[in-house]
This record gives C-alpha cells, sequence and structure tokens, in this order.
C-alpha cells in the first residue's frame, strides 16, 4: 500500500482467505416464514412419498380393497363412496399430485427460463415475437386452456402435466426476462462481452446464477400453483381417473357425504392446504433471502 | 415551556427586516440551533452517531464534511426531527431558537408539533431533486403545498403571490404556466431551485441542504450554489450545508466541521480548517483533494511529466488513433466527428459532462460500442468495431475499466475467477500459469494475492476498482480506457486510484485515456487534455497549454466555474 | 399521444383475440372421432350424417372453417352443442348472465376490501398487524379455491354451523339472485381467492412508493401524514395495482368454473365443465373465447387506467 492511502480505503476488515455468501437455505430458515414453510412442505411431501408403503401395513386394506359399506365410520377414518379404506387412500393419494406436480413446474422453469432469457439477451425481433406468443398464451386462462386440452387429448397424466408446464411458462417467462434485463445492463456482463466470451458462457456463468434469486422465487410459486391446478382438475373430475387414489379426486367422490362422513373430504383438503401454504410460504421465504444479495450496495 | 408550537400562523416576518435578537442561548446571541452530544443508533443497537455537538448562527452556512458512511446526512436529519428506517434516537438532542419563538427542543416535540416544525422552521434541501419532486405534482402545487400545511398567510391569493414570489428569487419565472409544469419538464439544476424556494417559501430559522449539488454540471452547481448564498444572506438564515466536497465548502461556508464515523473531528472557520487543519483525518482529506492548479501531489508522489516521451519518432503512426468518429442515435447526434491519438506512454484526459459523449467515445475506442462509423486503429492496423471481430491480440492490447466498480465485478463469483476471463478468451498464457498471472495483478494493483478467493461482496469500493483495474492488467495491454473511475468513489479513495494509475503507467509504460467530468484531476495524472463538449472536441492540447489558453467558450466558462480550495 | 396509445393497445387487443380464436380453432382440428356421429348417435344413417356434416360445415376445409367459425362468433353463432343438440348461444345465454353476477359480485367485495387492507399492512409495516396480515394473505393466496369453499361449506353449510345453503337451490330457469343466500358462499370463495392477491401487490406497491425520495420530502416539508399518503404515495400506486386488479378480475373468469362446480351453480363454468366431459367442443370453444375476451377487456382497461395516471404522458399530450 501506498503511504498515502488513507485508513479507510482498504476498510478495517482483516483479509479472509475465502469468501462466500452465506447459504440461501440459511437465511431462508433464519425467517419464521422459511421454517414454518419448510416443515409444513416436508411433513406433507414425506406423507406422500412414504404413505403409499404404510397403506396396506396401517390400515390392513390397500387403496383399491374394500372394507365396509359406503361412507362407514368403521377404522381409523372410515370408509368413501365405494366402501374402500379412506385412510389407505389418502396415504396412497398424495403421490402422483406431487409428481405431477414437480414435473409440471420443471418442463415450465426450463421452457420459460430459456425463452425468458433468450428474449432478453437477444433483444430485437425475437423478443417481441416471443413475447407477443406470451401475451396470447396468457389470455386464456390456465384452467380453460387445460380444459380445452383435456377435451380434446382426454385427461391422461402427461396431458396434466404438458399442459400446466407449457401454460406456466409464459409466466415464467416474463419474470426470466425481467430478472435477465435488469442483470444484462450490467457492466460485468459488458466486461464477458469485451473479453469476447462465447455468448453460452455468458448466459451460463454470468447471468444464470445471478438471477437464480428471482428464478427459484418464481419456481416455489409455480410450484404452488401446479399443485393447485392439478388438484383443482382432479376434483373436477378431469384430472387423475377413477379407481386411482389421489386427494383431488376423493374430495370429488366423497363431497356428497360431507355431512355424514366428512374425513373423505376433510383429510384431503387439509393435506392440500398444509403442502400449497407450504410451498408458498417457502416461496416468500426464498424471495426475502435472495433479495438481500441481488441487490448489491 | 419547550412544545410552544413554533411561528403563529400567519406571523412570519418579511425577509431581511431588522429582527430582535432572539433570546438566545447562554453561549451565543445568535445561535439559532445546537446539536448536543447526539447519539443516533441502528435499531440493531450499533452506534453510528458517536455524540456530536454544533451550534448554527443566523446568517452563517456551516459546512459538514465527511465522506460516505461519516453519518453526515443523518446528522442533518435529526435537526428535523427524522430518522430513516432502521435508526433510533439514543442520546442528546436538538435545540432551536426561531425569530420571536420559545426555545425548541426537536426531540421533546410530539407528532404534531414536530410536523409544524418541518418546513416551516427548519427546512430541508435533499441531495436529489429528481427524486424529491412528487413526480405527480405540479412543481407550483408542490411549493404551495408547504404553505398550505403551515396555514400561512391569510387567503389563497397571499399563498399563491408568495409561491411566485419565491420562484423569482431562485432565478425561476414565476408566471402560471410556469408554476403548472410537471417536475419532469424541468432540468435538473431547475428542479434542484424548486426544492430551494420550497425551502425558503416560509422563512425559514434554519436550512438543512444535504449535497444539494451532488449530480449537478459544474456550471449549473455553479448555478445553484449563487442561488443558496444569496437566499441564505437575503433570508438571515442558518444554514448546515452537508457535502463530500470541499472545494464546495471553501466557496460557500463561513464554517466547517469535518465527520469521521460518527465522530466530529474538528470544527472552526473555514480559512482555518481548510488551510490549518489540526486534525490528522483533516489534513489527509485535505491532501486527497485535487486541484487545478497541480500543486499537492495526491495519492502518492508527484506526477512527473516526460516531455521526451512525446513523439520521439514523428514519422511512425501513433499507437492508437480515432479518425472522424460518428455515431447518432436517431435525431440524437451523440459524437460528432472526433479525432483522437494517443503515443506509447502518452495519458490523455477527455474531459465532458454528462450527455457529452465521453462514455460512448471511449466504448467506441475499446470495442464496446460497434455501430459508430470512422475509423479506431491501433499503430498501423485498423480495428473492428467489435471486440468480437478483433483479433486476440488487439483485444489484449487495448484494455477497458468501467466507471462503476460495483457493477463491473460479478457479484456471484471470485475475484479470481473474474480476473481469469480475459486470460481464458486470450489463450496468451497456458491454463496452468493463469492463476500466478492473475495474483501478480492483485499484486500490481496493491490488492494482494490473499483476494482472489474472495467475492466483491465483502470488499469496499476502493478495493473493488482495484480488482477491475486488475483485470485489465492481466493480459499485459499497452493502452488502458479509464471511463470514469475514480467518480464513485469518495475523495480519498480516489487519490489512492490515481497514484496507483500513475504508477502503473511509470512501471509499464501504459498510454492512458482517462475519461472524467473532473477537470481538476487533471494535471494530477494527464499529459494532454481533450475537452468534449456536445459530441466534439472543442479544446485539444497539453493540459497546460488548455489551461493558460483555453480557446472554446465552454472551456473558458468551465475553468471560471470550478470551485477551488 | 395519450389518444395513440390506446389505439395501439386497442389494436394489439385485437390482435390477440385473433390469434386465441386461432389456438382455440385449432384445438377441434386434434379431436378424434366424428361430432354429427356423437350428435345423432350409432343408428344414425349415412344421409343424416352427411346432411348434419354439411349443416356444420365439417364438409369444409379447415381454413374455411375457421372463417366460418369465427364469422359466426361475430353474430352470436356460436355453433351447435353435440351433447345438447342445441345451439351452443341458447345453452349459454342465462348461464352467463348467472356467472357474471357472480363475478362481479366477487370483484366488488375483493377489490376495496384488497386495497384497503393492503394499504393498512403497508402503513403499519413492521408490526404485529402487518405480520398477522402477511401470514393471512400468504396462506389464503396459496390456497385452491376448492379447498377454500369447502372450507367454507364446511363452517357454515355442514359441520359447524347451518346458516347457509351448501348448494344451489334454483331450479332451472329461474334467476340465481331471487335466493341471496345461496350466492354468498360462491361469492366469499370467490373474494377470499381473490382478495390477498390484491391485498399483497397493494402492499408491495404502497411500500416501495413510500419509500421514495419524493415521500420522504413531503414528510420533511410537514405535510401532515394522511396527506402523505392519499395526495403524494397512492396516485403512485394506481398503475401497478390496475394491473394487478386487471389480472384477478381475468382469473375470476377461470376460477368461476371450479367454484361453480363446487356449489353446483348454473354457470358459465359448469356448463364448460358438462360439455368437457361430453366432448362437446363447440361449447369448449365458445367459454374459453369468452374467457379469453373478458381477460383481454379487463386488461386493456387497465391499461388505460395505467396510461391516463401517468402525468409524464397526460402532459405530454397538453
Amino acid at each position: 500500500m501506498s503511504t498515502h492511502i488513507l485508513t479507510s480505503d482498504p476498510t478495517g476488515a482483516p483479509p479472509r482467505t475465502s469468501s462466500k455468501p452465506p447459504g440461501v437455505l440459511r437465511r431462508v430458515w433464519a425467517q419464521s416464514e422459511g421454517r414454518v414453510g419448510i416443515v409444513l412442505t416436508a411433513v406433507v411431501v414425506v406423507l406422500a412419498v412414504f404413505g403409499p408403503l404404510l397403506a396396506a401395513p396401517l390400515t390392513g386394506y390397500t387403496p383399491y380393497q374394500f372394507a365396509d359399506r359406503p361412507f362407514a365410520h368403521s377404522g381409523v377414518f372410515g370408509t368413501d363412496n365405494l366402501g374402500r379404506s379412506v385412510l389407505a387412500r389418502f396415504l396412497d393419494g398424495g403421490r402422483l399430485l406431487l409428481l405431477y406436480s414437480v414435473l409440471a413446474t420443471a418442463l415450465g422453469m426450463v421452457v420459460g427460463g430459456a425463452l425468458g432469457m433468450l428474449a432478453a439477451y437477444a433483444r430485437g425481433w425475437l423478443d417481441s415475437v416471443i413475447m407477443r406468443l406470451n401475451d396470447i398464451v396468457l389470455a386464456i386462462p390456465q384452467l380453460v386452456f387445460a380444459l380445452l386440452a383435456i377435451t380434446v387429448l382426454g385427461p391422461k397424466g402427461w396431458v396434466l402435466v404438458v399442459v400446466i408446464g407449457l401454460t406456466h411458462a409464459p409466466r415464467i417467462a416474463r419474470v426470466a426476462r425481467s430478472a435477465t434485463l435488469r442483470v444484462i445492463n450490467e457492466d460485468y456482463i459488458r466486461a464477458a462481452e469485451m473479453y469476447s466470451v462465447p455468448r453460452w458462457r455468458i448466459i451460463g456463468r454470468e447471468i444464470l446464477p445471478n438471477i437464480a434469486g428471482p428464478l427459484s422465487v418464481e419456481a416455489g410459486l409455480r410450484l404452488t400453483y401446479s399443485i393447485g391446478a392439478i388438484a383443482s382438475l382432479s376434483f373436477l373430475g378431469l384430472g387423475m381417473q377413477p379407481p386411482t387414489a389421489d386427494w383431488g379426486l376423493m374430495i370429488n367422490e366423497n363431497r356428497i357425504a360431507l355431512s355424514v362422513q366428512p374425513w373423505g373430504v376433510l383429510l384431503s383438503v387439509f393435506a392440500i392446504a398444509v403442502l400449497t401454504i407450504g410451498t408458498n410460504l417457502l416461496a416468500d421465504a426464498i424471495a426475502r433471502a435472495t433479495a438481500q444479495t441481488t441487490v448489491e450496495e | 415551556m419547550t412544545t410552544a408550537p413554533p411561528a403563529a400562523p400567519g406571523a412570519a416576518p418579511a425577509p431581511g427586516a431588522a429582527q430582535p435578537a432572539p433570546a438566545g442561548p447562554a453561549d451565543g446571541a445568535d445561535v439559532v440551533l445546537r446539536i448536543d452530544d447526539l447519539r443516533i443508533a441502528t435499531t440493531g443497537d450499533a452506534e453510528i452517531l458517536h455524540g456530536i455537538s454544533l451550534s448554527l448562527r443566523r446568517g452563517q452556512l456551516l459546512g459538514l464534511v465527511g465522506e460516505s458512511g461519516s453519518g453526515k446526512t443523518t446528522a442533518g436529519l435529526a435537526c428535523l426531527g427524522h430518522f430513516r428506517a432502521g435508526l433510533k434516537h439514543t442520546g442528546g438532542s436538538v435545540t432551536i431558537w426561531p425569530r420571536g419563538g420559545e426555545r425548541i427542543v426537536v426531540q421533546e416535540l410530539g407528532e404534531d408539533a414536530l410536523r409544524q416544525l418541518r418546513g416551516a422552521r427548519v427546512a430541508y434541501i435533499p441531495q436529489d431533486p429528481a427524486l424529491s419532486l412528487n413526480p405527480a405534482m405540479r412543481v407550483g402545487e408542490q411549493i404551495r403545498e408547504v404553505l398550505d400545511v403551515h396555514r400561512w398567510g391569510d387567503s389563497d391569493a397571499a399563498r399563491e403571490a408568495r409561491v411566485a414570489e419565491v420562484l423569482a428569487d431562485v432565478g425561476l419565472p414565476s408566471d402560471r404556466d410556469y408554476r403548472r409544469r410537471w417536475p419532469h419538464q424541468l432540468s435538473g439544476g431547475q428542479q434542484q431551485r424548486i426544492g430551494i424556494a420550497m425551502a425558503f417559501a416560509m422563512f425559514p430559522d434554519v436550512l438543512i441542504l444535504d449535497e444539494p449539488t451532488t449530480g449537478l454540471d459544474v456550471s449549473t452547481q455553479a448555478h445553484v450554489l449563487d442561488t443558496i448564498r444569496d437566499m441564505t444572506r437575503r433570508n438571515d438564515v442558518a444554514g448546515l450545508y452537508i457535502t463530500h466536497d470541499l472545494a464546495v465548502v471553501a466557496e460557500l461556508a463561513d464554517r466547517v466541521a469535518v465527520m469521521l464515523r460518527g465522530m466530529l473531528v474538528e470544527e472552526g472557520p473555514v480559512e482555518r480548517v481548510l488551510h490549518h487543519p489540526e486534525h490528522d483525518y483533516t489534513k489527509r482529506l485535505l491532501e486527497a483533494v485535487p486541484d487545478l492548479a497541480g500543486r499537492k501531489a495526491i495519492g502518492g508522489d508527484p506526477y512527473r511529466d516526460s516531455p521526451a516521451r512525446i513523439a520521439d519518432d514523428a514519422t511512425a503512426p501513433p499507437l492508437l488513433a480515432a479518425r472522424n468518429i460518428r455515431l447518432s442515435y436517431g435525431e440524437a447526434q451523440i459524437l460528432d466527428g472526433i479525432d483522437l491519438t494517443l503515443e506509447p506512454g502518452e495519458c490523455t484526459m477527455l474531459l465532458g459532462e454528462s450527455g457529452s459523449g465521453k462514455t460512448t467515445l471511449s466504448r467506441c475506442v475499446a470495442g464496446l460500442i460497434d455501430d459508430y462509423t470512422g475509423t479506431v486503429a491501433l499503430e498501423s492496423a485498423q480495428l473492428a468495431p467489435s471486440t468480437r471481430k478483433r483479433t486476440a491480440e488487439q483485444r489484449s492490447a487495448i484494455q477497458y475499466v468501467f466507471q462503476s466498480p460495483f457493477s463491473s465485478l460479478n457479484p456471484r463469483r471470485t475475484i479470481g475467477e473474474s480476473l481469469t476471463v480475459p486470460l481464458e478468451t486470450s489463450q496468451r498464457v497456458p491454463k496452468a500459469r493463469r492463476r500466478r498471472v492473475v495474483e501478480e495483478a492483485l499484486d500490481a494493483v496493491r490488492l494482494g494475492r490473499s483476494f482472489f478467493d474472495r467475492r466483491p461482496g465483502d470488499l469496499s469500493g476502493g478495493e473493488r476498482q482495484r480488482a477491475a483495474i486488475a483485470r485489465a492488467l492481466v493480459n499485459s495491454p499497452r493502452v488502458l480506457v479509464c471511463d470514469e473511475v475514480t467518480s464513485a468513489l469518495d475523495v480519498s479513495v480516489q487519490a489512492s486510484i490515481i497514484g496507483l494509475l500513475r504508477r502503473l503507467r511509470e512501471e509499464n509504460g501504459l498510454a492512458m485515456l482517462f475519461v472524467t467530468h473532473n477537470i481538476t484531476l487533471a494535471r494530477h495524472i494527464a499529459d494532454n487534455l481533450a475537452i468534449l463538449n456536445r459530441g466534439r472536441i472543442v479544446d485539444y492540447g497539453p493540459v497546460d497549454d488548455v489551461f493558460a489558453h483555453p480557446t472554446h467558450a465552454y472551456t473558458k466558462a468551465l475553468l471560471a466555474d470550478i470551485p477551488t480550495l | 399521444m395519450i389518444a395513440k396509445l390506446i389505439a395501439k393497445r386497442l389494436a394489439v387487443s385485437v390482435l390477440i383475440l385473433l390469434a386465441v380464436s386461432v389456438i382455440v380453432f385449432a384445438a377441434t382440428l386434434l379431436l378424434p372421432g366424428d361430432p354429427a356421429r356423437a350428435i345423432l348417435g350409432q343408428q344414425a344413417t349415412p344421409e343424416r350424417i352427411a346432411a348434419l356434416n354439411e349443416q356444420m360445415h365439417l364438409d369444409q376445409p379447415p381454413v374455411v372453417r375457421y372463417f366460418l367459425w369465427l364469422g359466426g362468433l361475430f353474430t352470436g353463432d356460436f355453433g351447435l352443442s353435440t351433447s345438447a343438440n342445441a345451439p351452443v348461444a341458447v345453452l349459454l345465454g342465462e348461464r352467463l348472465g348467472n356467472s357474471l353476477v357472480l363475478m362481479a359480485l366477487a370483484a366488488l367485495i375483493s377489490v376495496p376490501v384488497g386495497i384497503a387492507v393492503g394499504i393498512f399492512s403497508a402503513l403499519h409495516r413492521g408490526r404485529r398487524s402487518d405480520s398477522a396480515v402477511t401470514w393471512v394473505t400468504l396462506a389464503l393466496a396459496a390456497l385452491p379455491e376448492f379447498v377454500i369453499g369447502i372450507g367454507l361449506i364446511t363452517l357454515f353449510a355442514t359441520s359447524v354451523l347451518k346458516i347457509l345453503p351448501a348448494v344451489t337451490m334454483s331450479p332451472p330457469g329461474q334467476p340465481v339472485w331471487l335466493i341471496p343466500s345461496q350466492l354468498v358462499l360462491p361469492t366469499l370463495t370467490l373474494a377470499l381467492v381473490v382478495a390477498p392477491y390484491i391485498a399483497r401487490m397493494m402492499r408491495a406497491t404502497m411500500i416501495e412508493v413510500l419509500d421514495s425520495g419524493y415521500i420522504e420530502m413531503a414528510r420533511l416539508k410537514g405535510v401532515p401524514e394522511r396527506r402523505v399518503i392519499f395526495r403524494h404515495a397512492l396516485p403512485h400506486a394506481i398503475g401497478p395495482v390496475a394491473q394487478v386488479v386487471a389480472i384477478q378480475l381475468a382469473w375470476l373468469a377461470g376460477g368461476v368454473v371450479v367454484v361453480e362446480f363446487l356449489f353446483r351453480f348454473p354457470g358459465m363454468g359448469q356448463a364448460l365443465i358438462d360439455a368437457v366431459n361430453y366432448r362437446d367442443v363447440a361449447v369448449v370453444q365458445a367459454v374459453s373465447m369468452i374467457v379469453a375476451a373478458v381477460y383481454i377487456v379487463v386488461n386493456l382497461a387497465a391499461d388505460i387506467i395505467g396510461i391516463m395516471a401517468d402525468p409524464k404522458l397526460r402532459s405530454a399530450a397538453a
């Protein structure tokens, strides 16, 4: 250091050998919303993943076996509209919902994220075309779009995943685009251009890590909406089909007896509520956690 | 007795009228505001003001000087009983003696009394007028609002007349059409004068000015400073002028107080503090301020001009030559035929105000902008407009350093990773040796190798700028284009960066295009000076020649308007 | 300037609606099976099927069919429902009215409540009441509409209290508003889904505005807090919030489907579900187009409000 540098220049901080920003997970956990969100989500995910293994051992019936008369009160939570064990079906009923939701979200993130980044990075006519296509898809509400697709293609698993994923894509693309636009005017992107870094590497190394915050928030939000949309379709009788054990479908099947044998409905409603609230809290906590690092200075 | 409302409605005294001496404090009859042992902490209980004591006297301006983070704005806002989010008052007091009124202790006021104080007895002029005027309210209405909320005068007509009067006072048109303009229809200087008019509307006793000319061009700044000086004298108010610019203080203030990290280190008359500073920090701060005459040695050894290096072989082509560079976006002609040359080892300062086209020009040279016409040549080879089309060798030869060190380094990558990028694309150095080269560059900018694995978030602004300069050095360039590299930094950090650049020139024989808006740096770094005004170079030559014989009216005005210590 | 901007938005809206119509129409081309046979049943003679095909223009190439269908939309001819064997317009006419009543009621409640809660929360930022609002709106915003609906039914119609009907009781043909009590739960469900989003957006927008330099300046001028909020801050929140309100109102057009199904409400959504079950494409198409049109009109309105609220655009016009 030169003799004339003021003490205030290199700050008082002792030099450390390496520095990493504190992990996002730790900052999520530091918030009460983050903790509650993680716990709620984890409880339902564990239930959905391991429930199918426990269904038969716990209740003595498989989800498809008849246990008693319809809407009977035998067993822990009684029987459903066809006399099958509600608990067995409940334990088995989250797996597909969760799987499809995650797949739909992943599809939407990949397609939407790529389109959004491309639009922002390319600008010009490609940007206009992508964003106008977005506007068109956005004009049809997600549920209506899904119903249109189901009318034509039938209520199959892949149809649900693809249509929910693709209708998420324009919304995700918007977020990815605006996040990219914020980053792209930073001088470190200009510096990479100046050093003639290959464009794919600029996207992968300079842009992507810096929009990971908003993208992960979006992923959390979209997961919440995917769960809601797929459960809604099943509830309408247009998602999972009988005799599949599924929370949304169970509500459809058993709601006529809501006042007589409410468990067939309430268990599922409760599980879906806890799951969506959990993922939404988590998304919000991630938003707060990442906002602190994306805003430098 | 302490919560007496300040100034009865409509009873504001006429400006300049002879005032009965207010019942002042014991230690001086004309003290209007006194800060006693003021302490402010964050809500997390970290104290950031460690007991400040100051007095403001009627008709005098006190310059409150400090670098960023010194707490000067926090202290200023405390005079209005305002604490920004996350801050709280933990001790001490601010006392005000208004004209013909009872003594007021700001910290003892309730919300209503505080509201009556603000804008009436104590007025605030903010740093950025563009952000402080409500974009959805007409400017006349925003001045009028101060009079309305404090129930000034006895009729709408009287208030309207006062708005017109105060607009005329600050040198703005006062007609109805002007009052009905929106803030975005005014220039930055006009917006700031609206802010000044708003502050003086109620004939306040105390004025808090928070860097009111930062961000304004030199000539606009001179104009606004004149207005402030004039209005303060005429209205006989006590002013607290918060700034980081010692030259402005020297021009404007009667007394000066110097702050360092929440403490007041020195206070006294301007003459005494600026010319015979007592505290070490004040001394160092003054040493770091660049001066037009170039008498001082900021950031290290004095600049040794070596004229021998200029054109020892007159027939050889210059190292870098820009010829007839033109660029326009639609109607706007950004660059209008620029010719510029740079010899090996030479430093040319490219000086211009915001909007002059200086950054555009430097980016054309560096190949960041490629839609210009004209040519940029390195020695005899004409360069492709875009860096992507230049050869690796050409890219390495010209290196560009960005203005903001907060934006030029990827926050997600370590300094080492960012600094290795130029080596990856130039392929000058085999992979195994790259780390060594980067570490040597970090040593060269006096950061040290330990910074290799750190991230920009842990670095101060000065450290980041050093890292950015190191990135430009790893490919051993011949020309360094420095675009406003010190304008985001405090004056002391600026001095150290200037010192560093000067040393790099001497050690490596680097030629440099130093782009800036700050003419006072010229004699500290540059051989030649090119003055850029609205896309044209209006004066160009050795620094001393341009200073001694400015030819263009713009250059003359610039040299006349610059505040000096 | 303003007129030009609005005209441009209008033109874009029309183009988007046209593009949507292409997508919606293209869906029919993917459909397997024979609509005429579906309507007439397996016993129909080839002559009758051919006749119906001609009547429904199914013998024409797709491009011609598209324009015939599009032309029909403008004249109120939405085609023939294969399941009801009746014109779609007749089938949907009265149901559209019922749905609009439901949506209007929900909007009337949720927009002012959402905005008020958002402002309240922003003004109490960091305090307990704000954090309570944050938690509640976050939870409500996460829940699918049928979950909220079933929760309300459980609370007010079946298990806990039995003060409201769980399903719609109006006989077919009777206007739904003749029995107001049956509108309470569907309206409340929709409002509870929509209001949290509006509240959250209003809060975020207000906080952003309240953090701006001109708000601090207004306070430092001695402007009373009420005036700071209503005169200085609120006008800046109108534009962004209009956007969110528009998106939410447009969402209502889709969300109403699930709620109508849940409460057996005789609206457009209920008809849509039936049509999907019967693969009655003409009805699905018609409802999709109506919903898209609602979305586009509402968004256009929000855009215009946003343009009008911007003094830069307003003064440029003057």
